[in-house]
């Protein structure tokens, strides 16, 4: 693997193809998402992100449960999310779903935590859009809390409190997975994703660039002043959708009746505007690689890069078409030019072997794997039995 | 010190446009009551006629066009603003409620403002009172007292509307004088004081 990682992600969207009238099922865009992450690896990619929501026309309400599955039929591919809903999720469950993934996986799991953009899912999971941040900031204390603790013992306002809580299983080999930290506009998680030293991924579709200019450059900013290196050293994520043909008349022909009546931006502007206004790329794939290439002059040189290609009712096969030319066409350049031009310093993509190898150098390590909070002096009065048979008296 | 600006904004669809004849006949008055403060300001006109497409992409996309993201910031670095509408229907037209609906929330607060409407009787006169004036409430902007409203028939009659605009921009300069808007902290600026630090927002600090 090289410094960087590309990879696709998707919002799940199930939407009507303009082109034919059809509307594919839920069924079939779920399977159509494990073509694509096999698809993904077979063409040497490096990352498929799930994205998540609770309502349609979206599809993917339980990303771990697809991530092992894919997991399963992979090897190399890294799974991630885009994003995992810090908000309405329970950080203890997205604690042991991403930890137990990650064993599964053998390390090739990270996520994107995000706010979540719809108003009446807060309320559906019983909480209030408008503590969007503040929830995004207690839950997510309380998740790496859970990842780097034995024992939590804990209370907030938000969730309810815990006591001698161990987060089962234990992050593999006592690495937690590499967090994202995703977020469009509010300064609040550019600087959080700082705090913490994590990574901060913008998603860079939908949106002017003037937005993740200026998020990046909070972000890399905060990321020094907390001391965890330079600002070129933190670790950014960016997103971009692309559409590709041979030639630009054949792709703008292709997917125009896709994107005048998409989800999001149908409508509204023309192709044309929306590509002058946005980082969406509708062309070949030398254009594809130049407004790529032209994302470091306003993010700095970065980590990761994924595209969203399975939006707005694109059938399976014109999508498995565009991961295709990503791997074969554009991916291969993209790796030699951003790493012609990087300079030494920028660090290298996460990867769970380079953040083992890290925290052993460094002594951050939890443990071995499978022990991690044993030798970490998890509670030594709770073997299994012990606690049975306290239940079954409590239950008596 | 650069000379204040004072943003005009008028949703005038004719061409021309009474309501871009007020606005003009309102810019003048308040440079005029300046003027007389001591003080020069610039004007500058943002009509949203020729915008108008684009602040429909902008809700669809909440992505401004150049032009459209060119006139907005004219509004919010403004030290003031003259903000002029044709009545439609017993209210503000939409596309100039539309226009002050893609600026986010809180850019306009504090802004010293003065309100005209146009319309063809004097009987849409309540339109600012009942539409204009609670926009620009919930908006927190400062709107000064004299509101004008400039019916067809008041351009061709000795109807007091030199004298309603002359009182309207000079209470427009007064305010602009005396209590000039505030500017929010930007939340991306970590060397100003008004930044929220991660140990602020934890309860650390």
């Amino acid at each position: 693997m090289s410094s960087m990682q590309f990879g696709i992600f998707s919002v799940s969207d199930i939407t009507q193809d303009p082109t034919t009238g059809r509307t594919p099922t839920e069924h079939e865009r779920i399977k159509g998402w494990i073509a694509m992450a096999k698809k993904a690896e077979e063409v040497g990619l490096d990352v498929f992100a799930a994205g998540e929501h609770h309502n349609p026309p979206f599809f993917s309400s339980s990303p771990t449960t697809t991530l092992g599955y894919i997991a399963a039929q992979t090897e190399r591919l890294i799974l991630s999310t885009a994003t995992t809903l810090i908000t309405t999720n329970d950080p203890v469950k997205i604690a042991e779903d991403f930890a137990m993934l990650q064993h599964l996986a053998d390390g090739r799991v990270d996520l994107t935590l995000g706010r979540g953009n719809t108003g009446p899912v807060y309320p559906w999971f019983g909480k209030d859009i408008r503590d969007g941040i503040e929830l995004a900031i207690e839950h997510y204390a309380l998740l790496h809390q859970l990842w780097h603790e034995p024992v939590v013992n804990w209370q907030g306002k938000h969730r309810t409190p815990l006591t001698g809580y161990t987060s089962t299983p234990a992050p593999l080999d006592g690495v937690a997975p590499f967090v994202w930290h995703g977020s469009i506009r509010s300064p609040q998680i550019a600087e959080q994703a700082a705090y913490y030293g994590d990574g901060f991924f913008h998603n860079n579709i939908f949106w002017n660039k003037e937005h993740t200019e200026r998020m990046v450059r909070l972000y890399r900013s905060r990321f020094a002043h907390y001391g965890h290196g330079e600002p070129e050293e933190a670790i950014v994520g960016l997103g971009g959708q692309i559409f590709m043909k041979p030639t630009e008349r054949e792709a703008k022909d292709r997917f125009r009746p896709f994107f005048d009546v998409a989800p999001v931006y149908g409508h509204g502007p023309s192709l044309e505007d929306f590509e002058q206004m946005t980082p969406l790329t509708v062309g070949t794939p030398e254009q594809v690689i130049e407004k790529t290439l032209a994302f470091r002059d306003y993010a700095g040189d970065y980590q990761r890069q994924l595209f969203l290609v399975d939006h707005a009712g694109l059938p399976l096969e014109e999508v498995l078409e565009q991961i295709e030319i990503l791997g074969t066409e554009v991916v291969p350049v993209l790796r030699r030019e951003f790493d012609r031009v990087r300079p030494a310093g920028v660090p290298d993509a996460p990867t769970h072997a380079a953040r083992v190898a890290a925290a052993k150098e460094a002594g951050t390590q939890l443990g071995e794997q499978g022990r991690a909070w044993h030798e970490q002096g998890e509670r030594r009065d709770l073997d299994t039995g012990a606690a049975i048979a306290r239940q079954e008296g409590e239950v008596a | 010190m650069t000379n204040p600006r004072i943003a005009v904004v008028s949703a005038g669809l004719g061409e021309p446009s009474s309501t871009k004849l007020l606005a003009d006949r309102l810019r003048e008055a308040t440079l005029a009551a300046l003027t007389a403060h001591g003080q020069h300001a610039e004007a500058v006109d943002v009509t949203l006629r020729p915008l108008a497409q684009d602040i429909a992409s902008h809700m669809l996309t909440h992505n401004p066009s150049e032009a459209l993201g060119a006139a907005i910031r004219e509004v919010i670095d403004a030290e003031a603003i003259i903000a002029v509408t044709p009545t439609f229907n017993m209210s503000y037209s939409g596309l100039f409620k539309s226009f002050f609906d893609v600026i986010e929330e809180g850019q306009l607060a504090s802004i010293p403002t003065a309100l005209g409407a146009t319309g063809g009787t004097a009987r849409h006169s309540m339109v600012m009172d009942t539409a204009m004036r609670p926009m620009f409430a919930y908006l927190k902007a400062q709107v000064v007292p004299t509101g004008v409203f400039a019916a067809a028939e008041d351009w061709g009659a000795a109807s007091g509307l030199d004298r309603r605009i002359a009182r309207e921009g000079q209470e427009l300069a007064d305010l602009m004088v005396a209590m000039p808007r505030r500017r929010e902290a930007d939340p991306f600026d970590e060397s100003s004081d008004a930044f929220v630090s991660f140990e602020q927002m934890l309860g650390h600090a």
